[in-house]
């Protein structure tokens, strides 16, 4: 058998396969070994004076394609690698076709070879991280510039220069340098690998090779990498950690390399506590859910209510007070649900909703219209009183959002008790409560939204808001718009499901 | 005087008062600046070939870099940030939306500038991914972003992918500019349904956003048709443009969604839908659901999306009027051949494209490889195991030159009644695809 040490480089291999091919040699008399790797003793006195048993193929032809796949797989460091190329090639000769059948055992190698050094190709290309250095690569006191006696040039002491190490798993160095050259032409920019090194002048064009270098021959920071970490640590969602997926893309070999490693760990450790903090303060906020009871019907919520702990406001409130469902006809089903804010000084009091001033108003404009108050369901958005004590007086104050959304399950089983086919909210408590805490009242009163709750929920001011105006003629107007919506609620309610919501409006 | 007295009132109540932070540092604006654009799911950085410029920086080879992955799996190709995240717009899904209250931050275009050429020097990023809330008003936005992709292009002569995102609404003269500058141009569609965005996001009209769809995409065909003429036409958007769609906030189901993708697709050459599933977070409005929507759902509309546009399949053969969600527990591709025995086996050796495409774990790729071995060489299952077909999958559904599935392969998989199969074989004849099954050539 002919033993040829084939340098890792391509055209070494190709200059020795097209003398051998020349020659005759069937792919079973030679072996074609790496010459980066020692042989051994016996195998090279083993060897002796062989004759080639092939066909002799004195002008050998070949595809283009295999040419630009063998210069690929030449690049990797499978010590097999010749032998395969070779025995490939000597194929092709009877066999122009071969290439086509991915199936074939040889074809597949070659196809995964080639896969790899594509891959490696990529990631480098990915992930070289350069880092910057306020220096000259052409001068040769520059402690980055391997390769400054080659680049021929002008000292610029002004100069940048950017640096980088890599180590790839295959010698693809010269295969990758031309993309950094397209992509970062007017760049002084070095590549320091363990295998080779590589350098360019923006000025003349040109790549210089040199040897390979160690990590300690390139520059350990640069102060762009703080930005970058910062960027890598804000981009990125903690409540889809995924970091399999992660490490599949970014094997483990690759991070020696990455200056935003640095941060990972942490960003693992502390994603877990950050989605475990939101959820912890969700668990946390104060909710009625755990007093409102499974049987959804007046009388059993109405019974538990007076128990509810479910946020601090119980703590100064006289008592709780619950809705009223229409008295006139308690099996009736009810048309009209109508929402308030919260009760006031007189409600705390009697333990009923809108008896005090507001509810006066209210009286008054469903008088106006026509409406019998007996047959509509009333009741708050908050169950109890929220005040401060000023001297004898207890001044109303507004629920703040996180006591509207503790006291919603109330609500909501009163909904799903009563199952009114419209409700109407009155101020944006109420409308907060059941159309989102970002509902403009302003903007989307009087109009007709579908909800999971009802079908049909109008908003409109809540009627304490005509005793709070400046002045009559304001007053009046907002009367007649507390009255207007009033009307819309209680027309869509009689008139059922013939109302179409208008919602095109908006 | 009565406007006045209201929007006092109900603006103090309504609106926490936006604090300017006072002198932030680069690094805290791109803190904010990029946690708020991370919810945008585009990462793509291929479709375009741009040569370096002489004296400039920066190439764009067309297949796309991931220059790294976080934690969460996801690939890290161009520097994805806002402008800002100060927004008039209250899009009860987004995370910055007016009402919500978060930091906010506000770069200047020349900043963004800087770190996109510090970052793409360093070979950290392919290019710059730019977006911003709504300030002042579309026309201004739109104006800003163009500006930061302006400065890049003609001033530093910057090689680099940009993808800008169009503000709907704005003026089509800034989205003629910002074409010229891009290499992808996208509007949000944001949500599945005209009746979605009304409950969700009151500010946007899914008429608005199409219409500057269409604007890119008229645009395009007029720059494509110039460079046919003449290779020196400028070009518009390259990589063409894409758009998001958040699931699983609202009720609609797989098929609007999936309908709505194919609209989109096919009335405005989209390259991309993006499916983002919604993800809760604290202070949630009522409006929205309580659970995430599940991973594995956006997966699968991934799925069907590849099946439409690589495999011939049409977004509603994939669900059907009376069940239109996707199955979490398979693939889309499996589905429908459990609904369609009639169509299988099908023969490796010598079956259409079309058909051996509808095979169950077999990718396009493997089916063009397969077409292009058949010719020369029968293949087995062997074979198609060393191409990493998922053998296990596709058996039952088809021949190789080593393999017929049994009967009762078939119809386990595909859980019809045997009566129906022999119904079915009996009903075709010759050239059906069941003779194999039961040697009645």
């Amino acid at each position: 058998m002919k033993r040829i040490p084939i340098q890792p480089d391509f055209y070494d291999w190709r200059t020795h396969a097209r003398t051998l091919l020349q020659e005759g040699f069937a792919p079973e008399d030679v072996d074609l070994t790496d010459a980066t790797i020692a042989t051994t003793l016996q195998l090279a006195l083993e060897d002796e004076d062989p004759r080639p048993t092939g066909t002799h193929v004195p002008t050998p032809h070949v595809p283009k394609t295999y040419l630009e796949a063998a210069e690929l797989a030449a690049s990797h460091r499978s010590p097999d690698r010749w032998n395969l190329l070779y025995r490939i090639l000597y194929r092709l000769q009877t066999q122009p076709e071969l290439l086509r059948i991915e199936v074939d055992t040889d074809i597949a190698q070659l196809r995964s070879l080639v896969q790899q050094v594509r891959r490696d190709l990529h990631k480098m290309h990915a992930f070289v991280r350069f880092r910057k250095v306020e220096a000259d690569p052409m001068d040769e006191a520059n402690p980055f510039a391997p390769h400054a006696s080659t680049l021929a040039g002008n000292v610029n002491p002004l100069a940048e220069h950017f640096v980088a190490w890599y180590q790839p798993d295959h010698r693809i160095l010269h295969l990758a340098a031309p993309f950094f050259a397209e992509r970062f032409a007017s760049m002084h920019w070095t590549v320091l690998t363990p295998d080779a090194s590589v350098s360019w002048n923006p000025n003349s064009k040109q790549l210089a090779f040199g040897p390979g270098l160690p990590r300690e021959h390139a520059p350990q920071a640069d102060e762009l990498e703080t930005l970058w970490r910062a960027y890598y640590s804000s981009i990125f969602n903690p409540a889809r950690l995924n970091p399999d997926v992660m490490r599949s893309e970014m094997p483990v070999r690759y991070w020696k390399n990455l200056p935003e490693i640095d941060v990972l760990p942490q960003l693992i450790t502390q994603s877990a506590n950050r989605v475990g903090a939101m959820v912890q303060t969700q668990a946390l906020k104060p909710s009625a859910a755990p007093f409102v009871p499974a049987e959804h019907t007046l009388p059993v919520i109405n019974a538990a209510m007076p128990s509810c702990k479910g946020c601090d406001l119980y703590l100064h409130a006289t008592q709780v007070v619950p809705g009223v469902a229409p008295s006139a006809h308690p099996s009736h089903t009810v048309e009209l649900m109508m929402v308030g804010e919260q009760p006031g000084d007189q409600e705390d009091r009697a333990g009923k909703p809108f008896v005090g001033p507001a509810g006066r108003v209210l009286d008054r404009a469903l008088e106006e219209l026509g409406i019998d108050r007996s047959t509509v369901y009333v009741t708050n958005a908050v169950k109890h009183f929220k005040f401060v004590q000023r001297g004898k007086l207890r001044l109303h104050q507004n629920p703040r959002m996180s006591e509207i959304t503790a006291c919603r399950p109330w609500l909501l089983a009163e909904i799903d008790a009563v199952r009114p086919r419209v409700i109407l909210c009155l101020g944006s408590s109420a409308a907060k409560s059941l159309l989102g805490g970002t509902f403009g009242l302003m903007r989307d009163h009087g109009k007709i939204f579908p909800t999971p709750y009802a079908n049909q929920v109008v908003a409109t001011i809540h009627p304490s808001a005509v005793l709070r105006a400046r002045d009559q003629p304001s007053g009046e107007q907002l009367y007649n718009f507390l009255k207007d919506d009033l009307a819309l609620a209680y027309h869509a309610a009689l008139h059922g499901s013939s109302v179409q919501p208008d919602v095109t409006s908006v | 005087m009565f406007l006045s007295f209201f929007a006092r009132i109900f603006y103090t109540v309504s609106c926490p008062r936006i604090q300017l932070p006072t002198m932030m540092t680069v690094q805290q604006k791109l803190e904010i600046l990029a946690d708020a654009a991370k919810y945008d799911a585009s990462c793509a950085s291929s479709g375009a070939k741009r040569a370096a410029t002489p004296g400039g920086i920066g190439s764009t080879d067309g297949t796309g870099i991931c220059h790294s992955y976080t934690p969460d799996g996801r690939c890290v190709s161009l520097l994805k940030i806002l402008l800002t995240n100060f927004c008039t717009y209250d899009c009860v899904f987004c995370v910055n939306r007016v009402s919500s209250d978060i930091r906010r931050a506000r770069f200047a275009p020349e900043e963004v500038v800087a770190l996109t050429l510090d970052f793409y020097k360093r070979n950290y990023i392919e290019g710059l991914f730019l977006s911003s809330g709504i300030i002042q008003s579309p026309d201004y936005t739109m104006e800003q972003l163009v500006a930061v992709a302006r400065i890049l292009r003609q001033v530093h002569r910057f090689g680099g992918y940009i993808h800008l995102k169009t503000i709907p609404g704005c003026d089509p003269k800034l989205i003629a500019e910002a074409g010229l500058f891009a290499d992808r141009l996208s509007a949000n569609i944001e949500l599945p349904t005209q009746q979605d965005l009304v409950q969700l996001a009151p500010e946007k009209k899914a008429a608005v956003i199409e219409s500057t769809m269409g604007e890119i995409a008229t645009r395009k065909d007029e720059a494509d048709e110039d460079r046919r003429k003449s290779t020196l036409a400028p070009r518009f958007a390259a990589a063409g443009q894409s758009t998001q769609m958040v699931i699983g906030a609202t009720a609609a189901t797989d098929r609007e969604i999936l309908s709505t993708a194919t609209h989109l697709y096919s009335a405005y050459k989209l390259r991309r839908v993006y499916y983002t599933g919604f993800s809760p977070y604290p202070e949630a409005d009522t409006r929205l659901p309580l659970k995430p929507a599940p991973l594995i759902r956006e997966h699968r509309l991934y799925q069907s999306d590849w099946l439409v546009r690589f495999y011939g399949f049409q977004a509603s053969e994939l669900t059907t009027p009376e069940n239109p969600s996707l199955s979490l527990s398979e693939d889309p591709k499996t589905t429908w051949a459990k609904a369609h025995p009639e169509f299988f086996p099908i023969d490796i050796n010598s079956a259409p494209r079309e058909a051996l495409l509808r095979i169950p774990g077999i990718g396009h790729k493997n089916v063009d490889r397969i077409l292009s071995i058949r010719r020369y060489h029968l293949l087995t299952l062997g074979d198609l195991r060393k191409l990493h077909v998922r053998v296990k999958d596709a058996q039952p559904y088809c021949i190789a030159a080593d393999h017929l599935p049994s009967a009762p392969l078939l119809a386990a998989a595909t859980t019809v009644p045997d009566t129906d199969l022999v119904a079915a074989a009996t009903q075709l004849d010759l050239f059906a695809p069941l003779s194999a099954l039961t040697g009645s050539v």
